[in-house]
């Protein structure tokens, strides 16, 4: 029987048309189900250890999950959760400390984990094809793209390289490579990001996979790019009848792709059901804060998230009861003391949640930290009497990059005469997608740049031009907050000695014990244990060390922090206790923030007033409520549609509105309106002047010519 | 391309006029000339007026930036004069001994190669096994044993074993091909081993940093064979810093061979250096720099082009 499949299988794996496997309506033809009637893939009590200089860290505990045919399953989890690790066990591609002790992995009813080197190998890429999240690293950098493309074909299908060669060309204008066969013979680094990962995606269906597993795989793009390829892998694997696991930290990914959910925490299942069920009807207290700790574009924007507190477990440590239970505000006795299984739920889906029949019946519901939660009017602009902090005014900066030896410089224009005011205590909001120049902005506030022209003022001082001695003062009132928390603190001092830092250098206080001293109220400031004082940079978490970078920040006593994508590389739970612990500070001192960030969701939720930046230019500035809920500028209203939110019934019935094309060469921006290329309101006029940013309602500036 | 080429060409030249007048200053700032080393050595008893005859003789009572800038204008039409000891014309002294030096280089470089991949490549696949263990082991004894000391267990070895001493006159490649090898096998296998041990520890480290690299686990997912992924995605990636120490140890060879030109008995240009310094020759010695210069500019830049070659992403613009 088995061999009359496989037999079957490879006939029609030779045909050239996929028409024999797949009847009309992308269902797959009944060949497969002859020979096996289960799920696709039935992953059983998997276990898996990592050999770690602590000893030995499990990473997953007993995870269990299926997909069926054409199912996409998205695994939900923050970083250490084992989400990438259950994908890689799946491939049987964990790296050589990991192991798995434990479990069965079924694909198509054979126990992969028993299959011997060659057997896998003939899975991998022709069955279960994966897509990884860094496209800037996955592909190899000194093949080409048709060689990588061709690879598989011509081990799993037997191609001859003419073969081989014409279907990869097939397969790039198959996932919307222009130019797909004269691209052919060029190498990774001539492609750009959304590219790349177009091209990973064509690896992975170049055998007509059954399964592809794809890990983050959107995580490392621009938001625009990011709805491009997501739309692309949703349609791919409908008309292919592809199944697929999606795995992702992003709710709103998840939302809008996903068939059904498996929520993961601390290398467990902690709940898995259909995406509407898992949204809706959360049986499980972790999802249930997971889905509050999340500022939402669709929603009423909150006051404060209702952040997750605390941190995950460390898994090098034996853990009992349930591994929630201690950031869990709802947590009784016996979580702490007994494992919850999973076990099915009124939802249909299925929980390790001991109270998720009470969840069920709403006696338990989640309720994030108490303070600050009820006061609506919190981080609202203050009525009128404001004062003008950061006055910036035709902030302008451009690079001369040589191209060689005499010959003609070119000139990217990274910020072009941008204006703008901060105000005492506000936050100004300020996005875009990766090269609009906004961390440029934020590096020539602080003059860690030289402007190529423009004033900036700082409390009415014109800080253009400050010399040396008065540019030492002015720091002492603005600081930054930088996006890496690990790169941005010097690995070999001590968190005490970061934060003292700045109060050594300025003379701030005097002798070691008053130092000291005003280091643990900073550590106190941001939520950190004094006994951090010795600790590394290593030794602690990300969170923990973005709060070090805001406590080193604060030691000055500023009164404006530039915050450049300080949450961006942090997860959910933990970006929501820092988002929250800006906003106190905001209140406590008055502080302003220039708040740089990519995701529009955060943006609105911190933000008194945000600004748009596309190509170097500012596209749009309005305060938050009349940017996001009028916005004007077509593209502020694409960026907005093409973020995905956490709702799927909302999700699956929207119409995806995608911003084409790719952000045009810095060396070569569209003459007139830099968004005319990608517009779908533009024509020849755009072309002719950049539009003038002109205030179409109070405090409502727009450069359109459109409007 | 080719306007990278010029741009190079000339960053050249710029570097080589450079050494040419750093090495004429360093010269003269030291104290004795030649003409002190062959009259007044060994308390030779001569006359002020034959050494002030001599010196006129070979131009060096000149004011320094004359002879400076016959040095320099000698060096634009590619002549480097005449040595101030035999009166012979450098090109010839030089010519006439760079063919062992050379040969010895060359052969210790492929030699060298043709140890350290093989071995660099077992040692990183089998990374943390006894074989890799070993391999570590015996690549750090080869790097801390000095050529020198090697080359004379060499040479004992021989002369026990095989009752066999290195020829006291060079035998000449095109005239006796086999004795030329017998001859300079030897010298080239010792230089070769510490250079191998050096490559092969650079490409055990680098390949298995490639091997850890996305593109690899993405080749995997793809179900590669780990044969092809080694020889078709890591390797390529690997050799790239192996380049480089190639390059820079063959140029270094080519001056670098004074010790063991010694210690085999071979009249290449290392040994020629040592005669030239010792006898304060100061248009030999000044020769010799510009040709070890010349090569370890040109090694580079040939490092650039190969460079460019093995990586798309280098472009030479």
């Amino acid at each position: 029987m088995v061999a009359f499949c496989e037999a079957m299988m490879a006939r029609v794996a030779d045909e050239p048309s996929r028409a024999g496997r797949h009847t009309p309506d992308g269902r797959h033809a009944p060949f497969g189900e002859r020979c096996y009637n289960g799920p696709l893939l039935s992953v059983q009590g998997l276990h898996v250890a990592f050999k770690t200089a602590r000893g030995h860290t499990e990473a997953l505990t007993d995870v269990s999950f299926e997909v069926d045919r054409n199912e996409v399953v998205a695994v939900v989890g923050e970083s250490g959760s084992g989400k990438s690790v259950t994908a890689l066990s799946i491939m049987g591609l964990l790296p050589d400390a990991g192991h798995v002790t434990g479990g069965r992995i079924n694909f198509e009813g054979r126990d992969l984990l028993t299959l011997d080197a060659k057997a896998m190998r003939e899975i991998r890429g022709r069955d279960i094809a994966m897509i990884f999240q860094d496209p800037m690293t996955s592909l190899n950098p000194i093949l080409t793209v048709g060689y990588q493309i061709a690879e598989s074909l011509r081990i799993h299908k037997g191609m001859s390289a003419d073969q081989a060669r014409q279907r990869a060309a097939e397969l790039l204008t198959l996932v919307g490579v222009p130019e797909a066969e004269s691209r052919l013979d060029q190498y990774p680094h001539q492609f750009s990001g959304g590219m790349r990962q177009r091209v990973m995606i064509a690896i992975g269906l170049a055998c007509d996979p059954k399964l592809i597993i794809a890990d983050e795989p959107t995580t490392a793009l621009d938001v625009t790019i990011q709805a491009q390829i997501l739309e692309l892998m949703k349609d791919l694997s409908v008309r292919l009848g592809i199944a697929m696991v999606i795995i992702t930290h992003n709710l709103g990914v998840v939302a809008r792709y996903a068939d059904r959910v498996v929520v993961m925490y601390a290398g467990r299942v902690a709940e898995q059901g259909s995406a509407e069920a898992v949204f809706f009807r959360p049986r499980h207290l972790y999802t249930a804060g997971l889905l509050c700790s999340v500022p939402r574009l669709d929603s009423e924007r909150r006051a404060r998230l209702e952040a997750i507190e605390g941190l995950p477990p460390d898994l090098s440590k034996a853990q009992e009861g349930c591994r929630f239970a201690p950031r869990c505000p709802q947590a009784v006795a016996a979580c702490l003391r007994e494992v919850p299984a999973l076990r099915p739920t009124d939802t249909g889906g299925l929980s390790a949640c001991l109270r998720a029949d009470e969840l069920a019946d709403g006696r338990v519901r989640w309720v994030g930290n108490a303070y600050g939660a009820a006061q609506p009017g919190q981080n609202e602009p203050a009525a009128p009497a404001r004062k003008v902090l950061v006055r910036v005014d035709g902030l302008t900066r451009h690079y001369a990059v040589q191209s060689s030896w005499g010959g003609p410089n070119r000139t990217v224009k990274a910020v072009s005469d941008v204006s703008f005011t901060i105000d005492v205590g506000e936050t100004l909001g300020l996005v875009g997608e990766s090269g609009c120049g906004k961390s440029t902005v934020g590096r020539l506030l602080l003059r860690l740049e030289e402007p190529t022209a423009g004033r900036i003022e700082f409390e009415g001082r014109d800080v253009t031009h400050a010399g040396h001695g008065e540019l030492r003062a002015l720091r002492r009132r603005f600081q930054v907050v930088f996006q890496d928390p690990y790169a941005s603190l010097n690995p070999r001092k001590s968190i005490g000695d970061i934060i003292a830092e700045p109060l050594r250098v300025h003379r701030i206080t005097s002798g070691a014990a008053a130092t000291r001293e005003r280091v643990d109220e900073l550590l106190a400031q941001v939520s950190l244990r004094p006994d951090l004082h010795d600790r590394f940079p290593h030794q602690i978490s990300g969170g923990q060390r973005q709060r070090v970078g805001i406590a080193r920040a604060l030691a000055m006593e500023p009164s404006f922090i530039v915050c450049d994508e300080a949450v961006s590389a942090l997860d959910v739970s933990i970006q929501g206790q820092i988002v929250n612990l800006l906003a106190d500070l905001q209140e406590k001192h008055s502080i302003a923030y220039l708040f740089i960030a990519h995701d529009l969701a955060v943006v609105r939720h911190i933000s008194t007033r945000v600004m748009v930046m596309y190509l170097g230019r500012v596209m749009e500035v309005a305060s938050r409520e009349s940017l996001y809920r009028e916005p004007l500028h077509p593209y502020t209203r694409l960026l907005l549609e093409a973020a995905p939110t956490p709702d799927p019934v909302k999700e699956k019935q929207r119409e995806a509105a995608l911003i084409r094309g790719e952000l045009p060469s810095p060396f070569a921006p569209p003459s007139g309106c830099p968004f005319r290329t990608r517009c779908p309101v533009a024509d020849a006029e755009c072309s002719l002047t950049v539009p003038e940013l002109r205030e179409v309602r109070p405090g409502h500036r727009v450069a359109c010519l459109k409007i | 391309m080719p306007r990278y080429l010029g741009a190079k060409l000339l960053q050249l030249v710029l570097t080589l006029a450079g050494v040419a007048a750093l090495i004429f200053l360093l010269l003269r700032v030291l104290p004795g000339d030649v003409v002190e080393a062959k009259y007044l050595a060994e308390g030779g008893n001569v006359s002020e007026e034959v050494l002030a005859a001599e010196r006129t003789r070979l131009g060096l009572d000149r004011p320094t930036h004359e002879q400076f800038a016959e040095w320099m204008g000698g060096l634009v039409r590619l002549e480097l004069g005449r040595s101030m000891w035999t009166g012979r014309p450098v090109a010839e002294e030089i010519s006439s001994r760079l063919a062992v030096t050379m040969e010895v280089a060359v052969m210790a470089t492929v030699i060298a190669i043709v140890i350290a991949v093989p071995l660099g490549i077992a040692s990183a696949l089998a990374h943390g096994s006894w074989l890799d263990q070993a391999i570590r082991v015996l690549t750090v004894a080869w790097l801390s044993v000095p050529a020198f000391w090697l080359g004379m267990l060499v040479l004992l070895g021989l002369l026990l074993v095989f009752e066999w001493g290195p020829p006291i006159e060079h035998i000449s490649l095109f005239e006796d091909p086999l004795g030329n090898l017998t001859q300079l096998i030897w010298p080239a296998l010792v230089v070769g081993a510490r250079m191998s041990a050096m490559i092969a520890r650079m490409l055990r480290s680098s390949l298995l940093e490639v091997l850890n690299e996305d593109y690899i686990r993405t080749a995997r997912s793809k179900g590669v064979r780990e044969s092809t992924i080694v020889a078709r995605h890591a390797l390529g990636n690997a050799l790239l810093p192996a380049v480089t120490v190639v390059g820079m140890e063959f140029a270094f060879l080519l001056g670098g061979l004074v010790v063991t030109e010694q210690v085999f008995n071979l009249n290449g240009i290392g040994k020629l250096l040592i005669q030239a310094v010792g006898q304060n020759d100061f248009t030999l010695i000044q020769g010799l720099v510009m040709l070890f210069a010349v090569f370890f500019v040109s090694v580079n830049f040939a490092t650039d082009l190969l460079y460019a070659a093995l990586d798309p992403r280098v472009r030479l613009r």
